[in-house]
């Protein structure tokens, strides 16, 4: 059990720690790098390097984006194996649905519910 | 009438007098080393206002009202007025004016635009165009962060060479020479491009038309910084400052011993966070018509050379690979 | 003396600072690492009422996204990610902070052209690219003939 945690803490670190690499190496913005990220998870999802790392990690793998690619490529696998053609076109956004369902609607709750902030401190 | 020396400098024969001058800021700056100098400090960044749009209006409204009153002038003794920001349609400007009933001419020179409208309200004055000429300038943290980079509440990095945009506004009110602060000269600066494409950097982009402009202004006066007791950018920060110090290293000019930015004056660096120090067209407005016109009134300061800096950055071309062009405008402002 | 960009640019990379990878490093490592732990409690948690672990796993990203939305609400994810750098990023709770924020930026625009128009604008590229991505590796999966059609 502590193990478990253990390395969702240092996987899912490790992945972060790639990220910030790349923002202060590179001068990658926010936005390319969350885009390498996800797809970057497809690919590994893809070849089936990423399936070992969360079986391992939990959800060291999961929750960093690598992990939203991942689950895209699995969401392709499964869909091409259940409807063929057309799951190529449905495997993504099916496995996609609940975390974008999930921002949309929180973002608008948000948006209803707070006054946006200032930052000046 | 004025004097063109050429390669963009005027001199005034006349030097219109600075009349009055305000300032106004947001709550940020006002916890800074200069807090004692503002007119109008703000308790919250929004002032009151649904946007920060209309909260840089505010402070252009509020700079605007107390210069006026500073000087003991009515709204129709004011024969023009130049202002500008950094927002798309010089928004700010134009809302902070449309109460007024005076004719308005709007300016984009970035957060050169305290130099650029203070030299052409000062032509205007002293061609005898006009009586009295209002210039002015703002900028709002939010409203710049939301046009420019990113939302304010997203949880992105700022680098070191970084500066933030100070929320503030600053107005002058130039007249016929009757007491000091006086204008003397002025110089329009070109722009200058030299291949700076780091958005985060914008102290870096601008340093390059600050030398350009104050040798410029220099040799077409046939000056020395010996001339001057502070040459002063607009908004240089750490990273434009140590460049433009090494810039002129290269001339043997040892500029460092007059130079002072805007930038490394509206905050504490070190306990404000603001990185490489503050930046937008109401830092250098701000600082101007907060401290420095008070100094140079007071006789504490004799000659300056206030010459704003402005980073001529547009998203889209930055986006499509091109560099920063940038200008810097250079007012001699004299207590003699 | 005039000076051509390329010396300038010299001059300008020697001037300016650096960033600090003993500083930033370190904090995306350990802040990131602590968001994934949260996560792990979670997918622990839902595991141990019932849920499968495809369901968990879901349920767990929805509940970040919920808690990130919120301290992005209260204005407290962009403070941690001022120190966390890509610790706050690279977790899926970055992905909702960066649809938040821009939601709760343009709400002064209206529901329609402000919210709604620009909730996307830093994560669009995520979804246009992750989407394209899995299409196109679909396409490869279904061409390879490992399944029947």
């Amino acid at each position: 059990m502590f193990m478990d945690f253990l390395w969702a803490f240092v996987i899912g670190g490790t992945l972060c720690l790639i990220g910030q690499l790349l923002i202060d190496l590179t001068k990658l913005n926010p936005a390319r790098i969350l885009v390498t990220f996800v797809v970057a998870g497809v690919l590994l999802g893809g070849v089936g390097l990423y399936k070992p790392l969360v079986d391992f990690a939990g959800a060291g793998a999961t929750v960093p984006l690598t992990g939203f690619g991942y689950l895209l490529s699995e969401g392709v696998q499964k869909a091409v194996g259940e409807k063929g053609l057309l799951g190529i076109f449905t495997g993504g956004f099916t496995a996609a649905a609940s975390g974008i369902a999930a921002v949309v609607v929180f973002a608008l709750i948000v948006a209803m519910l707070f006054k946006r902030g200032d930052k000046m401190t | 009438m004025g004097n063109y020396y050429g390669k963009g400098t005027i001199n005034f024969d006349n030097a219109p007098s600075v009349h009055s001058y305000a300032s106004a800021v947001g709550p940020k700056e006002g916890q800074g080393p200069l807090a004692d100098y503002f007119d109008y400090i703000g308790e919250e960044a929004a002032l009151g206002e649904k946007s920060w749009e209309m909260a840089e209006v505010i402070l252009q409204k509020s700079a605007f009202r107390s210069a006026l009153e500073k000087g003991q002038l009515a709204e129709t003794d004011i024969s023009f007025i130049f202002a500008g920001d950094l927002l798309n349609q010089c928004t700010c400007s134009s809302y902070g004016i449309r109460d007024f009933d005076i004719p308005f001419i709007g300016l984009f020179g970035a957060c050169s635009t305290m130099a650029e409208s203070l030299a052409l309200a000062s032509v205007f004055v002293e061609s005898g165009l006009a009586q009295n000429a209002a210039a002015m300038t703002s900028s709002h943290f939010c409203s710049a962060e939301r046009q420019f980079r990113m939302p304010v509440n997203y949880g992105g990095q700022r680098t070191p060479a970084s500066q933030w945009t100070a929320t503030a506004a600053g107005c002058v009110v130039v007249a016929p020479r009757k007491a000091p602060p006086y204008v003397r000269a002025a110089t329009f600066g070109k722009v200058t491009d030299m291949g700076v494409k780091d958005v985060n950097n914008m102290g870096g982009a601008m340093a390059g038309a600050a030398y350009e402009t104050i040798s410029t202004h220099l040799a077409n006066t046939q000056q020395s910084i010996n001339d001057f007791d502070m040459i002063l950018t607009g908004d240089l920060g750490k990273v434009g400052s140590g460049l433009l110090i090494d810039l002129f290293k290269r001339d043997s000019v040892d500029i460092a011993r007059v130079h002072a930015d805007c930038g490394l004056m509206l905050y504490k660096i070190s306990e404000q966070d603001v990185h490489a120090g503050a930046s937008g067209c109401g830092c250098s407005a701000s600082v101007l018509c907060g401290y420095i016109l008070k100094r140079i009134s007071e006789g504490k300061l004799k000659n300056v050379l206030f010459t704003a800096t402005g980073a001529l950055m547009s998203p889209t071309m930055s986006q499509q690979g091109e560099s920063i062009p940038a200008v810097a405008h250079a007012v001699h402002i004299s207590a003699e | 003396m005039k000076i051509t960009n390329q010396e300038y640019n010299e001059m300008l990379k020697a001037s300016s600072p650096n960033t600090k990878l003993h500083m930033t490093l370190p904090k995306a490592f350990i802040i990131g690492g602590f968001i994934c732990v949260i996560g792990e409690v979670f997918l622990k948690l839902y595991e141990r009422y019932g849920a499968g672990r495809e369901t968990a796993a879901m349920l767990t990203s929805i509940t970040l996204i919920a808690v990130s939305a919120i301290l992005t609400g209260f204005k407290l994810y962009d403070k941690i990610a001022k120190h966390a750098g890509a610790g706050t990023i690279v977790p899926i709770t970055g992905f909702a902070n960066a649809v938040v924020a821009p939601a709760l930026e343009f709400k002064t625009e209206g529901f329609i052209l402000g919210v709604g128009a620009k909730m996307f604008i830093i994560a669009g590229p995520v979804i246009v690219y992750g989407i394209a991505a899995s299409v196109f590796y679909g396409l490869i999966y279904y061409i390879s003939g490992t399944v029947p059609v």
